[in-house]
């Protein structure tokens, strides 16, 4: 199959999917799920059981995935087949109830939106995001293979398995500059061009899908918006470094995303796009699902395998690397979900394209997950080096409440508070580590003048003392007697030389730990330390 | 030399779940945690017989099997309640007030993260981020997210859950 015979199929399913003059799309991710989205579509198909009047516009009604707005959910949108959701009519808040209302609205040519319920599209939240990772978040339907392909999905694994060498596809992401979206930024074309150059044989592509860090659901909201985006991403990598087989490790706490990837997977499989002699071509490609089972520290790379290999998930020193030594002693690919579902469109439209996007260093754009004490929570997708003033007060609609921004915290467990001095830094994976915090996954928090930043390193603790795997002792009894001064220091209990216990403790745990989980344990303290330090002499005797 | 499986460990029905998942991925003994999570699904916890089950079936020791099982969170070694009530601790959860909501279920319902209560009605756990931020704070009752709930209108809803 080539890519004319892949438009001539994608043409054909536009066509048996039926053409309409109009969508209207419901957003069934797990927030507007677990909020009505189910009964919404429901109320819609009831309502829609009735033909459109002559003259009346055609509607199709369809589940779709995260529109990025959660903390307003069920999201409905009303399009013209194609548009994207700037160019849609957008409600919030939709109840069963409502469905009647916007099906009459949108039917009636030349009608307004339901007032009551209209969340313009041209606002900031929408406006400033740009979106490649996702492109078809809010606009394919998650669990239809051909509404995938019907626009456009697989082009670019097709391209690349029928006119592009596995060095070609390595040199096009080399050329991107994409580094790793799961926190560490490794840049994934030198990790690729690693694994590939190992000794032919047996080699793993994985998908660290294990997203752990409490306030971030960028990958959940990939997985359950869009699993073919990821699939193909993949497939790409498996045929650039010479894999066969992979593995997606997913959280169990997930179960909505890992239903979508099994459709998904089952129904690429049957159509030939994943599987042996993928698109009649020699390249063979399969994909398996693993389950994790709440453990935090399987996010780490060694870890996750162990945990892949069936036992628990305790992390190995590295070297050696997994590009070397991975999956059962096999050199192994890793990358995030969302590292992955960039790949498609870089294939598509080069290297080059990717590259004018974002800061020298950092190229691309991020997701953000928004939450806490903001106006606008949810999904978001800029550009690299947007500051974060921007995010919070443009995008984000500042803080509810008429209360005062006090800090964000990025990075999750690993990561730091930035205060209000710094928010017009850019954010990139090196501006934010100057500040002592990292991009992390995407987790964005957004706290107020009522959060106590004492109160939030020690949540950060007690999360990274209750995960440690308890193989080694610096971050197994560390986290622990960080934790307990931490919970002195709150109660007003400490001393001045429990504080500098504890920056001690910091230190040596962040130098001697066997991982990423011990190494950045102390990252809040420090952080909180480093901007909020009278928080903490406030409390001490 | 095909390796005898051992017999099932009594007629119950969900041992054959079981077993068909451990078949479906050739009774691999990296297919472990698959195992335990088939184990949960079906039982709600897991036993020394089902785990002696699972070892003896995919040929691993034992404390293998008892090892792995201990190490995850998910994975349950005493019987639960008829309903689960898991509430999230995550970030967000914990800025928009998980403490309070666990407070307040502890007040009305008598059982505290990790307990079951009396009546084995409920089981109340916690999680580190369901990944639903936005509906902060967030609980998942027998699978089903609720947000944006305050203690007491979260604990109403709750109860209703529970004679539902």
């Amino acid at each position: 199959m080539n890519l004319d015979d892949l438009e001539d199929l994608a043409a054909k399913y536009r066509i048996e999917l039926g053409e309409a003059d109009r969508e209207i799309r419901v957003c069934v991710a797990t927030a507007c799920h677990s909020s009505g989205a189910p009964g919404v579509i429901h109320g819609l198909n009831a309502a829609a059981a009735e033909p459109p009047a002559d003259g009346e516009h055609s509607c199709r009604i369809k589940g779709v995935g995260c529109m990025g707005l959660c903390s307003v959910g069920p999201m409905v949108a009303v399009a013209e087949p194609g548009a994207d959701l700037r160019e849609s009519t957008l409600y919030r808040e939709v109840a069963a109830d409502d469905a009647g209302e916007i099906l009459a609205s949108a039917r009636k040519p030349g009608a307004g939106p339901v007032a009551r319920l209209h969340c313009p599209s041209d606002q900031p939240f929408f406006a400033r995001q740009r979106w490649i990772v996702r492109e078809n978040s809010g606009i394919v339907d998650p669990d239809s293979f051909k509404g995938y392909v019907a626009v456009g999905g697989y082009a670019a694994m097709v391209q690349a398995l029928t006119e592009m060498t596995p060095q070609e596809v390595i040199n096009e992401v080399t050329t991107s500059g994409l580094r790793g979206r799961g926190g560490g930024g490794y840049p994934t074309g030198l990790k690729w061009s690693t694994v590939s150059k190992m000794p032919e044989g047996q080699k793993y592509v994985i998908c660290n899908a294990d997203e752990g860090d409490p306030g971030a659901f960028m990958d959940r909201a990939v997985l359950e918006s869009d699993p073919h985006r990821l699939l193909e991403g993949m497939a790409i990598a498996a045929y650039a470094v010479g894999a066969n087989k992979g593995y997606i490790y997913i959280r169990a706490e997930y179960p909505l995303a890992v239903e979508r990837l099994k459709t998904a997977i089952r129904k690429a499989k049957r159509s030939g796009f994943l599987g042996n002699h993928i698109c009649e071509t020699q390249f063979n490609f399969d994909v398996e699902i693993r389950l994790g089972a709440g453990a935090f520290v399987c996010g780490e790379e060694t870890a996750l395998m162990a945990s892949i290999e069936g036992g628990r998930g305790h992390p190995r020193p590295r070297p050696p690397y997994p590009a070397e030594y991975g999956l059962w002693g096999h050199p192994t690919l890793i990358n995030n979900v969302e590292t992955y579902a960039n790949i498609a469109p870089i294939i598509s439209n080069g290297g080059d394209w990717f590259a004018g996007i974002g800061t020298e260093k950092s190229k691309g754009t991020k997701v953000f997950a928004l939450a806490g004490n903001i106006v606008n929570g949810g999904l978001i997708e800029v550009d690299m080096g947007i500051t974060l003033r921007d995010i919070i007060f443009d995008i984000g609609g500042g803080i509810p409440g008429g209360r005062a921004f006090k800090a964000v915290q990025t990075g999750g467990p690993s990561g730091g508070c930035v205060p209000e001095a710094h928010l017009d830094i850019p954010v990139d994976y090196d501006s934010l580590k100057t500040l002592g915090t990292m991009m992390g996954s995407g987790g964005m928090i957004v706290m107020d003048e009522t959060s106590n930043m004492v109160d939030v390193a020690r949540f950060f603790m007690e999360f990274c003392m209750d995960e440690s795997c308890g193989k080694c002792v610096p971050c197994r009894a560390g986290t622990q007697q960080m934790h307990g001064l931490l919970d002195r220091i709150a109660k007003a209990e400490a001393t001045r030389a429990d504080l500098e216990l504890l920056e001690e403790l910091c230190d040596v745990v962040q130098a001697t730990s066997l991982c990423g989980l011990g190494q950045t344990a102390p990252n809040p303290v420090l952080s909180t330390l480093r901007y909020f330090r009278h928080e903490y002499e406030e409390k001490l005797g | 030399m095909q390796r005898e499986r051992p017999d099932l460990p009594s007629n119950d029905k969900r041992w054959k779940l079981v077993n068909a998942t451990m078949r479906r991925n050739g009774y691999a003994g990296h297919a472990l945690i698959e195992a335990l999570h088939a184990v949960q699904d079906a039982f709600g916890f897991l036993d020394e017989e089902a785990m002696t089950f699972v070892a003896d079936s995919l040929d691993l020791p034992l404390s293998k099997v008892y090892g792995v099982a201990t190490f995850y969170h998910l994975f349950m070694l005493k019987p639960q309640g008829r309903h689960a009530c898991v509430v999230c601790t995550g970030t967000a959860c914990y800025i928009k007030g998980a403490g309070a909501l666990i407070e307040g279920i502890e007040a009305r319902f008598g059982a505290a993260p990790g307990e079951t209560t009396a009546d084995k009605a409920l089981s109340v756990l916690t999680a580190r981020c369901v990944g639903a931020c936005g509906l902060a704070p967030a609980v998942v009752v027998d699978g089903k997210v609720i947000g944006k709930l305050g203690p007491d209108a979260f604990c109403d809803r709750l109860a209703q859950e529970i004679a539902e």
